[in-house]
Formats: C-alpha cells, structure tokens, sequence
C-alpha cells in the first residue's frame, strides 16, 4: 500500500471516528450522571438526520436551517425522552430503567418506520460537502475534513463547558455523588437534563453528518452506529468524556484501517468493534481511561 | 429558628427515625448524640429532603419539610454530611465555588473564599489540588468550608471529627465555635460526645430512632446514664 493511499485511508477512518466520538460522548455523560445506558440515544441519530431530510424536503427550509433546527430540535427530544422514560423511574431498581430505555429505543424504530415510512430514502448533501481537495497525490472529499474540524471545535466547546463552567462544575459533581451535589444547592433535575440535552445535540451533529457520508436514509440507520458508539464508550471507560472520544476514534480508525488492509475481513467490519469490545472487557474492564470502582470511605 | 415536630423517616422495613420533636433557637449550639445507627445522620439527612420522612420541619417560622434540598440550602441551611464526602476529583477552589452554587454575588463569594482560607490555611496552599490528594483531616476541613459557602444560617455538622487525630479534634472544635461566635447557629452530630456537651447549650440523646433524654449540656455531662452510656465509664 502506498503512503497516499494509508494517507486517504486515516482520513476516512478519522472522519468516520469523529462521528462515532460525538455520539459516544451522549452515551458516557448520561451514564455519568444516571448511570443508564441510554440506548434510545442511537436512534436519536436517525430522528436527526431524518428532521434535516424533513427540514428541506417538505418545508423547503435552507439546508443549514434545517441542520440548525434538527439539532435544537433533537437536544428537545432527548430531554423530552428523559422527562417521560427516565425521570418517573429515578427510584426504581435499575432494570427498570434499562428497560424503559429499550422500549424508547423500539418505539422511535417502529416511529420511524410508520411515520417516515419503511423506504430508504436519499439524504441531502450540499454541493459544499461534495467538493474534493487535492493534497499532492491524495484527493480528499471536503466532507472528509469537515467532519474532523467541526468534531474537533464541538469536543473542545464540550471541554470548556464540562471544565469551566458553573453548569459543568455541578455536571461534574452530580456525576460523583448526587446527594451531595443537592447540598450544594445544586438543580440535579436541571443538570441531569441539560446532559440529555447537550448529548443528544452532539448526537444530532453526529448523525447528520452521518447522513452526508452515508446519505441513505432509513428508520434503524441508528442502530448499528448506536451500538458502536455505545462500545466506544466503555472502551474508552463509560463514564469518561475523553475516554469516549479516544474510543471513539479508535473504533473509527481501526475499522477503516482493518478494511484497507485485510480486504479479505471487509465482511466482518462491523464486528470489529465488538472483537475490540471483547478484548477491552476482558484486558481492562473499566475502560482504557476508566477508573478504578470507586472506593467509599 | 428550627422546629421539628414528629419527624419520622423509615427506610422500606426500618423505622429509623420515630417521632422526633427538636428545636434549635437562633444563635445556640444544639447537638444530637446516640449510638451507632441511632438515626442521627438519617435526622439531618431529613431536614434537608435527602430521605423520604413524614412530619413537620419550620425554619424561620416557614414550612420547608417539602421544599427540594437546594431551596432548603438558599434559606439558609448547610450541611456538613457524614464521612466528608468531598468531591475528590475537583480542586479544593472548586470544592469551594460549588458550596457557594446558591448564591451569585461574584464577589462576596471571592470574599467568603479568602475567609474560608483564613480558617484552613491548609486549603490555600493546596487551592489548585485535587481534593482527594488531601488527608483525610484536610478534607474534613474542606468539608467544612465548602458547607459555609453558602453562608449558611443554620450549619448541620454530622461527625465533623470523625477519623480526626485528637489534636485535630481540638481544632474543629475551635473552628466550630469562632463559626458560632460570627453568629452561625449550630446543629452538631458527634461520637465525641463529651466535647459536644461542653460547647452545646442544649442536647438530644437519641436512642433507636426516638429521644431518650435531652437537656442542657451540663445537665447532660452529670447524667449519670449518659456518663455510663456515651462518656465511656463513671
Ligand atoms: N439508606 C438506607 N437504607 C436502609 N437503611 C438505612 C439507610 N440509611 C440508614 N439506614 C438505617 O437506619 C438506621 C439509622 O441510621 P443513621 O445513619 O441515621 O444512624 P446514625 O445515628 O447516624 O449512626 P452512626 O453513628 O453510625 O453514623 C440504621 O439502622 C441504619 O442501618
Ligand atoms: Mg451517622
């Protein structure tokens, strides 16, 4: 293989490793605080690519407007989807919860599919996205940098947010002991749903530049990239927002990387997050930046 | 300034709390001794709603028993909770900023901070540490600083002592009477019981969820049940 092509090869799988890292942020912030995986969160992504298809196709919205609108929108029902499933259930024993997440997750497939219709449609994709720049003997498609640039500003937004602000300050305690986080006065009813809020608007990025990469449209689009990103979360230590990047990426990269070079295993690329999954649970339970299990005193 | 009137708090089968009636006046030292699994730490934890309880709580002469814990927190309440529970992968500056979350006067909050420091040098040397690098000591003070950022009425301390070595003991006690003396009013949890009835005005001995006996601190000290129960001998 040559340079230019190992080359096109990394960016592609960077491209696709920063989608899964702002998806698999929602994942690890929700668990950080609630201690649920939320799986209806993949199917989030499908709600938000599908309201941009929506945005253009039926309002006849400009495609940025309706980008824009799809991610208020999508952060609304993430946080809609907390009020109504996981809220009531915050004192129940913790299978009910997973539970109810589960059947979020097939109510919005069965949505989907009754409301936008079981046939794949075509995603939008502006001609800016479509443009390809030449770097010497490699040819990447614009949409190959763009994902990495606005992925990158989003994550490092997040960062500043979790690290600087009062709100993610007191995300960041709610996370480590909620009674306490309630002695400071905290509103862990307001923080817990901005974090629904904020995970599922960096979903909502994910998924919609998902539909420009892959621009085929269908009610469980979500599934597969949810379960991935779910992987990316625990590889990189559920509970950890770097970590969730860093898995991210390397489910990405190391996807992409395996189909360059064992074309033989393309059948089995979507299984290798699950082999790396295995190995993480098995090596390193917690997670590549995981912590220990935390000790009471 | 704090009435409780029948407070009961039961944890599914457990009835950990029954029936209690307290009063803190204003401006008092009050402390609540018992045995382990008295129900003392589950007494506080009520008052602020961290558990579910029935009963009447007032402060100020307003109904707070069903007010959320942060609402409680802005009238003035502030709890130092059992077994420290700092935050331990915040900075002690920010351990500190969160304990100020209720308020928003930016600079009354960088006044109280400085002042927090003046109480536990230790913390302003170790501002930008992670406060579980501290000793447990330390964190006990960051405790209790952290819970005057709020610039609390009425300070609930549950075991500030605890695991502290007795020198260490000494000074939280001081600590706790310079709050009381800048006009802080008191509610105090302790195993160390002698020296709680020495400071306190008034005191509740909790036996398995109901008050056995309350009195004075000096009347207490010379009870002979609570000698032989609590002062360890005669
Ligand atoms: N979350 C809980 N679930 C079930 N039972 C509990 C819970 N918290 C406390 N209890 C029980 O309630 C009773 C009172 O506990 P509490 O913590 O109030 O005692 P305490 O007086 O503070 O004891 P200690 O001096 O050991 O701190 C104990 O029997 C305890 O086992
Ligand atoms: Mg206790």
């Amino acid at each position: 293989m040559t340079f230019e092509l190992f080359l096109q090869h990394l960016i592609n799988g960077i491209s696709l490793g920063s989608l899964y890292a702002l998806i698999a942020i929602g994942y690890t912030m929700v668990y950080g605080i609630v201690r649920l995986i939320n799986f209806a969160h993949g199917d989030i992504i499908m709600l938000a690519a599908y309201f941009v298809f929506f945005g253009v196709g039926l309002f006849h919205m400009p495609w940025w407007l309706s980008a824009l609108l799809s991610i208020v929108l999508t952060a609304l029902v993430g946080m809609g989807i907390e009020k109504a499933a996981y809220k009531p259930l915050r004192d129940a024993p913790r299978i009910s919860i997973l539970i109810s997440a589960i059947g979020v997750s097939f109510f919005l497939e069965n949505f989907g599919i009754v409301v936008f219709g079981g046939r794949p449609q075509a995603f939008y994709s502006p001609k800016v996205f479509q443009g390809v720049i030449k770097l010497g003997n490699v040819s990447i498609i614009n949409l190959g940098i763009i994902i990495p640039v606005i992925t990158i500003i989003l994550l490092m937004g997040l960062v500043y947010i979790v690290n600087n602000t009062r709100t993610g300050m007191a995300m960041r305690a709610c996370s480590k002991d909620i009674d306490t986080a309630k002695l400071m006065g905290i509103d862990v009813d307001r923080i817990i749903s901005f974090t629904f809020g904020l995970g599922s608007a960096l979903a909502a990025v994910g998924g919609i530049m998902w539909g420009l990469k892959y621009p085929q449209l269908h009610p469980l689009i979500g599934i597969m990239p949810g379960l991935k990103c779910f992987i990316a979360a625990v590889v990189g230590g559920i509970g950890n927002i770097p970590g969730a990047m860093l898995g991210g990426f390397i489910l990405g990269i190391g996807e992409i990387l395996l189909v360059a070079f064992l074309p033989g295993l393309s059948g089995y690329r979507d299984a290798f997050a699950f082999i790396i999954l295995i190995l993480i649970l098995l090596f390193r339970p917690t997670g590549i930046l995981g912590e220990k299990v935390a000790e009471k005193v | 300034m704090l009435e409780i009137k029948d407070l009961n708090v039961r944890y599914g089968g457990i009835h950990a709390v029954r029936g209690i009636d307290m009063s803190v006046p204003q401006g008092s030292i009050i402390t609540l001794i018992g045995a382990n699994g008295a129900g003392k730490s589950s007494t506080l934890r009520a008052i602020c709603n961290l558990v579910k309880k029935s009963g009447t709580i007032s402060f100020m002469g307003e109904d707070i028993s069903r007010l959320p814990t942060r609402e409680i927190v802005k009238r003035g309440v502030s709890m130092v909770p059992e077994g420290r529970r700092v935050f331990a992968d915040l900075t002690i500056y920010e351990n500190l900023v969160l304990g100020a979350y209720t308020r928003k006067d930016e600079s009354g909050i960088k006044n109280d901070i400085e002042w927090v420091y003046s109480l536990f040098p230790r913390l302003k040397e170790r501002e930008k540490q992670l406060a579980g690098t501290l000793s447990g000591g330390e964190q006990q003070m960051l405790a209790v600083g952290r819970a005057l950022m709020s610039r609390p009425k009425l300070l609930m301390m549950d075991e500030p002592s605890l695991g502290l070595a007795p020198l260490l003991v000494r000074d939280v006690f001081k600590i706790i009477q310079k709050i009381h003396e800048e006009g802080v009013t008191i509610l105090l949890i302790e195993q160390n019981a002698r020296m709680a009835l020495k400071v306190a005005d008034y005191a509740y001995v909790l036996e398995t969820g109901a008050i056995a006996l309350s009195g004075s601190g000096q009347e207490l000290l010379q009870n002979q049940e609570v000698t032989r129960a609590y002062l360890g001998g005669v």
